[in-house]
């Protein structure tokens, strides 16, 4: 067991590098670059440009820079003596420019170490600047998986205890439709309706702006939470229904389930007790792929309700060719969709008996 | 070809003409009454879009030419059908030049992806090792990062310096879409090439392209005719997703998803400026799921007639 996810710790190694590489080589393909970005104002003197681009380091060899961006530059140029000047280094000249003076210690930590620099549009730390909106997204993320589950479930396995009824049709087209409807058409109408015609729910937000301090009720919040759930929740619903009916209608063609209903135990036993706590176990390996569904939904969902979480943050800093943020929101949600798919690996292990680790 | 399974088991018949599978497949979606009335609205979409420049010349009415006393006119208004946008332009006319721009990059970059992931999935299928494992990888890695954010990023770097953003954007998604077409025919390939037919063409000497594009390839035609008709689908959605962020197609160029970006203020001016585009996309993409749905049942060999 701890050997496995070891291993599958291991086997992410290389798609992580690969992910750290793709988004490296996007940052330096971005038009302009970090320096154009910094340098903006037009009352920058080439001479400023020049410093801007040597704290940078964008002259370095690229290896040498990915390297800084990965793993930080504190161990590439260092001050042991602790005089505030290098006096050592690693793989960087001491003295760069060539004015005989050496350059300053290095102070980046690298992703690796949690470090996602500065944004360009903030200028604020990055990586607080996420923590700030983890909660938001997670929030709306977990609400979104549980209404998927706790609706695409039973909806699966009713629709294969009536194959071919009513029903099953009924679900089938809906699981079309869902899966067909662009989210934020779906997001805009439901406002339309629900929040500008009738009036009844918020039209976006997370919660109502609190002008005297203190936390807003807690009804408030779930009736931020109706719309942006359900419309982050459809694709979650169409692909669950879909694969709990598959799974079930497998699981009802067994053996075991003729014997259950051959020793005369009601339907409605067989169907429940038997049938779909087996067919549930397939559905673990669904884990992975719906969190990946559901970060890639946010982006568009949060833009459309307002909500402060990380994939309106992400497209805010795309538009505002905020990289450090980019990319941090890149490599945070690709690490996060790779634990996903592990997780489910483990717990579809866990539960299945018949699964060994070998 | 009239042949019936019912004629088949009377006894003593002569001989039976052989049926091939298409044969078969096609006969079963001119019964599919659901797949044909898809592709029969996704066909008169497609036509009122290539057409819309006779339509709108018809009807007197421009999909550019903005008229600031005429602005968020409703439905049924004189001289314009569906009413004006916020710049007084006739809503018909850019819904209508609209579709032709969604639905050719969806079709396009649906070329694209799929011409990269079938050739990727037959050759690292075929020839497994080293450039399996290097195919593989890179899926793993783009496959990692949630879709919608590795198109945005994409386009936001490419599409600033581009001269000409439709054309870049029909690349990225084509460039971006290809890993779940290269997964599913690297599998069919797995498969296919241990058949018989296979092992006697490499028996008789025919080389490994040949034995690629002339025995496997045909045999993947079900499996290509539908994941293409769900990738335009998804690639439609997946513009329009982009160009309402911002990041895709831009105005003044009209395409479903554009034509949404600003709805929010358009709530108490001009509802109808929501619900049409977004109606559009949503029709166009639920037909093409169901033509795939039904072109992949239609194929599927254990199926009864």
């Amino acid at each position: 067991m701890v050997k496995y996810t070891i291993r599958r710790l291991i086997q992410t190694i290389p798609t992580f590098f690969g992910i750290t590489i793709f988004a490296y080589l996007l940052m330096t393909a971005a038009p302009g670059g970090p320096v154009a970005a910094l340098t903006f104002d037009p009352r920058t003197t080439p001479q400023q440009r020049e410093r801007v681009a040597a704290q940078l380091g964008v002259n370095d060899p690229w290896p040498v820079q990915y390297l800084r961006w990965l793993a930080g530059d504190d161990w590439m140029r260092w001050d042991s003596d602790g005089d505030g000047v290098s006096d050592g280094s690693f793989l960087l000249p001491l003295d760069a420019d060539g004015d005989g003076e050496p350059e300053p210690p290095g102070t980046r930590k690298g992703i690796i170490r949690g470090d996602f620099g500065r944004s360009f549009f903030y200028r604020r730390d990055v990586i607080g600047m996420i923590g700030e909106r983890v909660a938001a997204t997670f929030e709306l993320g977990a609400s979104a998986l549980f209404l998927g589950v706790a609706v695409g479930v039973p909806v699966g396995i009713l629709a294969a205890v009536n194959k071919s009824g009513w029903f099953d049709n009924l679900t089938r087209v809906m699981a079309v439709c869902f899966n067909a409807i662009p989210i934020f058409w779906l997001g805009l109408i439901l406002i339309l309706i629900f929040g500008s015609w009738l009036g009844i729910l918020p039209m976006g937000g997370r919660t109502p702006p609190v002008l005297t301090g203190g936390i807003p009720p807690l009804w408030e919040r779930i009736n931020h939470l109706i719309l942006p759930t359900f419309v982050l929740a459809t694709g979650t619903i169409a692909i669950y229904s879909r694969y709990m009916r598959a799974s079930m209608l497998d699981v009802m063609s067994q053996d075991y389930m003729r014997t259950a209903t051959s020793k005369g135990l009601a339907a409605r036993i067989v169907w429940f007790k038997h049938g779909a706590r087996n067919a549930l176990i397939p559905l673990a390996t669904f884990l992975g792929p719906a969190i990946t569904g559901l970060l890639a939904g946010a982006a568009i969902t949060e833009t459309i309700f307002s909500w402060p979480g990380l994939g309106r943050f992400a497209v805010e800093a795309v538009k505002q060719q905020d990289y450090p943020v980019v990319m941090a929101v890149v490599i945070i949600t690709a690490i996060s969709t790779m634990l996903g798919y592990i997780l489910s690996d483990i717990f579809y292990a866990l539960i299945d008996p018949r699964i060994r680790f070998g | 070809m009239t042949t019936t399974v019912a004629k088949l088991n009377v006894p003593r018949q002569e001989h039976r003409v052989g049926e091939s599978l298409t044969t078969l497949a096609l006969r079963r979606l001119r019964r599919d009454k659901l797949t044909l009335l898809a592709m029969f609205i996704l066909f008169v979409l497609a036509l009122l879009s290539f057409t819309a420049p006779i339509t709108t010349n018809w009807l007197g009415v421009s999909y550019t030419r903005t008229n600031a006393a005429e602005t968020f006119l409703p439905i049924g208004a004189p001289g314009h059908i569906l009413g004006t946008d916020d710049l007084g332009r006739d809503h018909l006319a850019r819904l209508l030049y609209a579709g032709q721009v969604s639905l050719s990059v969806g079709f396009f970059a649906a070329v694209l992806s799929m011409t990269i992931g079938v050739t990727l999935g037959i050759v690292t299928g075929y020839f497994g090792g080293f450039i399996d494992d290097v195919v593989n990888w890179l899926i793993a890695t783009l496959t990692s990062i949630p879709s919608l954010f590795l198109l945005l990023i994409v386009s936001a770097v490419l599409l600033n310096s581009s001269s000409s953003p439709t054309v870049t954007l029909v690349l990225v998604l084509g460039f971006l879409g290809w890993t779940t077409t290269t997964r599913l025919v690297r599998g069919e390939t797995l498969s296919i090439r241990e058949r018989e037919y296979v092992i006697s063409a490499r028996a008789i000497g025919a080389s490994s392209l040949r034995i690629m594009f002339v025995h496997i390839l045909p045999n993947l035609f079900s499996v290509i005719v539908v994941t293409m008709a769900i990738d335009i689908g998804s690639l439609i959605l997946a513009e329009a997703g982009l160009s309402f962020l911002g990041l895709g197609i831009k105005p003044p160029t009209p395409s479903w998803g554009n034509m949404l970006t600003g709805a929010r203020s358009f709530f108490n001016t001009g509802p109808h400026l929501v619900i049409f585009p977004g109606l559009l996309i949503f029709l166009s993409v639920l037909c093409l799921y169901i033509i795939g749905d039904g072109v992949r049942d239609a194929f599927d060999p254990t199926a009864k007639d």
